[in-house]
């Protein structure tokens, strides 16, 4: 019992960085649109709160700018694959050599340097509450703000108009487009809000989880969120449940190597990779034949406006 | 004043071949927009990487090693994207073969250097074909997205590598460095003329001929073009979907993985965690550009070889890191994919008199 | 009411619209009358702000208007029915209703909404369920969601773009009823068709079509079939489909014998469900039914492209049930595919590499583990010449020939060789009055040549003309067979279709 709730509690740090990229990706998806460059946006992202934050010494500021940050860099890629009818997967992958080439050269001065970043605040008369408390209540402001975007994503896309747009534009853009709604426009809004979330997911890494700039640091996170998207069907719940998985994966490998093991370190960090084709096989076992209920029709598919057939 | 846009019916090769290059100096002129905003001159680090790779003998014979690899992961890459398979796991599948020779060399020792390589090579393809093949498997039976499977087994790949040569592989005469002893003479490929350019060239180039005579002429070439234009037609001419699914990726795997045993046979002859250096990402670059055809493919490869290699010169003479290799990578792609829809499509303005 | 004048509009340099004038008046059925490609569609989608018109004007109540967008259009009152209906299948009724509306708050009020619909589906008497979502619909009913949703956009033109291809006869009646109700209230409706029949049943104006220019505008009531026929298509043949069966005394032998067939969807649901029939030598058997009914699926079973989930199919003596689409072929069991570029084709891909796709792993076009293109060249050629199939070439790809081209091209490789039998599935459809005659003369000449023939068709006038025995399928049951169709058994056809089985 007292090693289950630090390690709780350890999950959900570790999950947030994932659940704000799949958040993203989720409205990003819903549109139509496939954003697989998610690593590269991570890690503009992890670099941007990062360098904010060290030069303005403020760790809100980081987490902001690296926000506007995600949306910018992903407007290339609504750019590209939006109106230029792209390739999603290419571009993805173009996006995500270029964000980890990008970070990289722009990190190599600041690699392991340190900045004051974010911490726990714990919150008053919730976090005593026991089990629940210190796993849920005792975490950062970011961590807080996940919680509150995953409701708030979850209304938007069902209870909203703007959902209802999103939803209609991402299976059927050819009906959307008849009903008035223009497809480009929807698929640019999400695709941009995913990215700032997105990014948003990466700068927590650098500003709240480790408060420094390592170089790659989200070692795969950005892919793992990708594969969370499916596994969540689409849907912002389940994407909350999916990463806290993920987190706890992360801490309890993390706990068994710092507690001393014979197992050797590279065949632990293989756990959350292992873990993350465990779960898209099963969720693919079980949803099986038919509809996957919440799997836009039209994913990664460019709309050509006014073409026959 | 109104912008049209229409489909193209056709484009010459002339039209295409500009369109092609438009986008390579676009990217590289961003890439110099980049450099400078990061303090770096842009015609120092490009005049360093030209100098690296194309300026003499050395470079040159530089650039063709590393074409090598290049080559035969474009290939395997090309050959799953034929059937619009994503094998994204060409890094990983290359690593897994560089580890089933390196595991053939510590096993056993055959005097015969031809059975030897031979032996590594076929050992080699079968583990990247497993490898691949895995995430085939998973593909064909439940449907599951072979983009995340090989990608994740890419990670899991490069960790296996650490765990062996960080572990019970290492030499232990190398002074706590984590690389294994060298290969044994019989365990080499030869190399020419000095250079490090190694007789993995001859796997490179009769592949190129068999995935050609393949996919063009061969029954199952016509079947996996088939799967990928159309997997509906397939399904009406009999075409067996899942099996072609699983072979295809084996068969990527296994170019993949035999690509791993040159370069460790031919051009290290140790294995050290640094061994997977990206070219299997490289590959997927190299094979959409070349649309897939295998003689282009020689040539795209030697351009990134050269990417690659001028890389390595400004790592050494300006200090930057090669992930800056990485992002002229990436915009050449973004560039090549914006430059798809000037392909696809003519853009015409009218003056309309109101 | 709507003034449309000198509407151009081309796609790839070809005029789909050519200089073209239409108007509607408040309170008329004016019909758009012109074969598959006359450019009827296109007029009404420059009318509904879906394309933009190259040159002409738009005149709604007197005033210019410029769509740039299908919202300015549903704004002006335009509203439209297409073809394929345009709903998005994963949303509910309501939610497809309310798509586009101006004015939506941001948090969606469903119940509001909901009271709504149900509202004017009273008043209207369309009947609908607002919180079912579309995919679960049947076609039928996502047509009354169409128009229902017209209505609820506050639409005071409505076009319907071959609004009866999917319907039962005694449907169709549902709808032009409906139709007639719309028209005293003071609505203007555009009927797009190419049926003859129903145009002139239901049109006050009619306005005809032919490759892209109006050949003539007359009042319903002055036009005959055949002045409407020769408008059409430039010659008095009506398209009627003359009757052209084969009377015979004696049964020839069974080819294919299917007991009690049960076949599963692509969503797990059973489509086919206990069909039970027999196709024999030198006859065609006639399959009618509203597409959706599970047609396809039997089809595909039957070519072996669909796994048989119960119950047994015979070729001749050999027991086929699980038989692969390959041995099918190899059987002799060819199949002609609704889906002509989509199941039936290879678009990218040229003639010669189509032509191989039914035949590929077979001598001559196979040697060892090679595909021998200059057989198949020598062949495909053999085959252009004597199907005289437009191409400008071999080595062209197949999505550049003409649908009647691609058709010609599917039917030359599956009626080539070794024709046991036939399964042709909407082989006529969206070609022209010529194209579609040279289908049926082969369908005719594969009959005569003993094969049998499995004609599966929404055209009822082309399963009477051509069927020596008809069966209807509703819901995956064959509701009745009928030896010897003719005219006068379109009602009990109809009632069929609908669901009410020959015997009750």
């Amino acid at each position: 019992m007292e090693l289950i709730v630090p390690i709780l509690a350890a999950a959900v740090r570790s999950g947030t960085p994932i659940l704000y990229a799949t958040l993203g990706e989720i409205i990003t998806e819903k549109s139509g649109v496939l954003n697989l460059g998610l690593e590269g946006v991570m890690l503009i992202g992890a670099f941007t709160g990062f360098i904010v934050s060290y030069n303005t010494g403020s760790s809100f500021y980081g987490l902001a700018v690296a926000f506007l940050v995600g949306i910018l860099v992903n407007l290339i890629h609504a750019f590209l694959c939006i109106s230029l009818k792209a390739n999603q997967v290419i571009c993805g992958l173009a996006m995500t050599m270029f964000g980890t080439g990008i970070s990289s050269l722009l990190g190599r001065g600041y690699v392991g340097e340190t900045i004051e970043g974010i911490n726990v605040l714990a919150l008053p008369g919730l976090s005593s509450i026991p089990l629940v408390g210190p796993v849920l209540f005792s975490q950062d402001v970011m961590v807080y703000l996940s919680y509150i975007m995953v409701f708030v994503v979850w209304f938007l896309i069902f209870k909203t108009k703007f959902g209802l747009m999103i939803r209609a534009v991402g299976d059927s853009p050819l009906s959307a487009e008849a009903a008035g709604i223009s497809v480009s426009t929807v698929r640019y809004a999400a695709t941009l809000l995913g990215g700032g979330f997105v990014s948003l997911g990466g700068a927590y890494m650098s500003v709240a989880y480790s408060h420094m700039w390592v170089d790659l640091m989200t070692a795969g996170r950005g892919w793992i969120a990708v594969a969370l998207v499916i596994f969540a069907i689409w849907h912002p719940f389940r994407a909350a449940l999916g990463s806290y998985l993920f987190g706890g994966v992360e801490a309890l490998q993390m706990r068994i190597q710092a507690g001393g093991t014979t197992i050797p370190a590279p065949l632990l960090m293989m756990l959350p990779y292992v873990l993350t084709i465990a779960v898209l096989v099963i969720i693919s076992i079980s949803k099986g034949k038919g509809r996957l209920l919440g799997a836009p029709g039209a994913l990664g598919l460019p709309f050509y406006r006014e073409e026959r057939e | 004043m109104r912008m049209k846009i229409e489909k193209r019916f056709y484009i010459t090769k002339w039209q295409e071949t500009f369109i092609i290059l438009a986008s390579i100096v676009l990217a590289f002129f961003s890439g110099a927009v980049v450099l400078h905003f990061l303090g770096v001159s842009p015609l120092e680090a490009y005049g360093m990487m030209i100098k690296g790779s194309l300026s003499d003998f050395y470079g040159i014979s530089e650039t063709v090693a590393k074409t090598i690899p290049l080559v035969m992961c474009s290939l395997a890459v090309a050959l799953s994207f034929t059937m619009v398979i994503w094998n994204i796991g060409a890094e990983g599948q290359f690593v897994l073969g560089a580890l089933a020779c390196t595991a053939l060399v510590r096993c056993m020792h055959i005097d015969n250097p031809l059975i030897m390589l031979g032996a590594m090579g076929i050992v080699a393809a079968i583990a990247g074909g497993l490898w691949g093949g895995f995430a085939g498997f998973l593909r064909a039976k439940w449907n599951v997205n072979e983009i995340i499977t090989t990608l994740m087994m890419n990670y899991i790949a490069i960790l296996l590598l650490q765990y062996f040569v960080y572990g019970s592989w290492r030499d232990p005469t190398s002074l706590g460095f984590p690389m294994t002893p060298l290969f044994p003479e019989g365990a080499r490929l030869p190399q020419f003329f000095g250079t490090r350019i190694h007789a993995g060239i001859f796997f490179a180039l009769v592949l190129v001929v068999v995935i050609w005579v393949v996919v063009r002429k061969g029954i199952w070439g016509y079947e996996i073009r088939v799967s990928g234009q159309n997997p509906k037609a397939a399904d009406y001419a009999g075409i067996r979907s899942a099996r072609n699914i699983m072979l295809v990726m084996f068969m990527s795997g296994a170019i993949a993985g035999l690509a791993g045993m040159a370069e460790m046979a031919g051009l290290h002859r140790r294995l050290q965690p640094g061994f997977a250096v990206g070219y299997g990402y490289t590959a997927i670059i190299i094979a959409w550009l070349a649309r897939l055809h295998p003689v282009t493919i020689i040539f795209v490869s030697f351009l990134f070889g050269a990417l690659f290699v001028g890389g390595e010169n400004l790592q050494i003479a300006m200090r930057l890191p090669l992930s800056s290799v990485q992002i002229l990578q990436g915009l050449i792609l973004f560039f090549l994919l914006g430059g798809e829809f000037f392909r696809n499509y003519r853009i015409s303005l009218t003056f309309k008199k109101r | 009411m709507v003034k449309m004048r000198g509407i151009t509009k081309a796609f790839y340099g070809i005029k789909a619209n050519d200089c073209v004038d239409f108007d509607l008046k408040g309170g008329e059925v004016h019909a758009l009358l012109g074969e598959n490609g006359a450019g009827k569609s296109t007029l009404m989608s420059v009318l509904c702000g879906l394309y933009h018109p190259d040159e002409g004007t738009i005149e709604v109540e007197g005033q210019r208007v410029e769509f740039r967008s299908p919202r300015d259009a549903i704004s002006k009152g335009i509203g439209i029915v297409h073809q394929h209906f345009m709903l998005v299948p994963s949303l509910t009724v309501w939610e497809n209703m309310i798509l586009g509306s101006k004015d939506l708050p941001v948090v969606i009020d469903e119940s509001a909404i909901c009271d709504k619909i149900k509202d004017l589906s009273q008043r209207y008497g369309i009947d609908v369920d607002p919180k079912a979502p579309i995919w679960t619909l049947s076609i039928g009913e996502q047509q009354r969601v169409a128009i229902l949703r017209m209505l609820y956009h506050e639409a005071k033109i409505l076009i319907l773009d071959e609004p009866t291809s999917v319907l039962t006869p005694q449907e169709i009646e549902r709808l032009f009823s409906t139709i007639k109700h719309m028209k005293e209230e003071g609505y203007g409706i555009v009927f797009i068709s190419h049926k003859l029949k129903e145009v002139f049943e239901i049109s006050d104006r009619i306005t005809v079509l032919r490759r892209g220019k109006v050949v003539g505008s007359l009042n319903a009531r002055e036009a005959t079939k055949e002045m409407l026929a020769e408008m059409m298509v430039g010659s008095s043949d009506t398209g009627e489909v003359q009757r052209a069966r084969k009377e015979s005394a004696t049964k020839s032998k069974p080819v294919l014998m299917a007991e009690d067939l049960v076949v599963r969807n692509d969503k797990g649901l059973i489509a086919v469900d206990g069909v039970s029939f027999t196709l024999r030598e030198g006859q065609i058997f006639g399959i009618a039914g509203v597409s959706g009914n599970g047609q396809g699926e039997l089809a595909e079973a039957l070519a072996g492209m669909r796994s048989i989930e119960s119950g047994r199919l015979y070729f001749v003596t050999e027991d086929v049930t699980s038989a692969s689409a390959r041995h099918m072929v190899d059987l002799g069991v060819k199949y002609v595919p609704a889906d002509r570029k989509g199941v039936g084709l290879v678009p990218n891909m040229n003639v010669a590499e189509n032509v191989a796709l039914r035949k590929y792993w077979h001598p001559p076009y196979s040697k060892g583990f090679f595909i021998d293109w200059d057989e198949v060249h020598k062949h495909s050629k053999s085959l252009v010449e004597s199907y005289e199939i437009l191409t400008p070439g071999l080595d062209v790809p197949v999505r550049m020939l003409s649908g009647g081209n691609q058709q010609k091209l599917i039917l030359a490789r599956e009626l080539s060789d070794n024709l046991k039998l036939l399964i042709a599935m909407q082989p006529t459809w969206g070609l022209d009055v010529r194209a579609t005659a040279f289908v049926r003369e082969k369908l005719m000449s594969a009959r005569a040549g003993g094969a049998a023939v499995l004609l599966i068709s929404e055209d009822l006038d082309e399963l009477l003309a051509l069927s020596d025995e008809l069966a209807v399928i509703y819901r995956g049951k064959i509701m009745g067979i009928i030896e010897g169709p003719g005219t006068g058994d379109i009602e009990r056809i109809g009632l069929m279709m609908a669901g009410i089985s020959a015997n009750s």
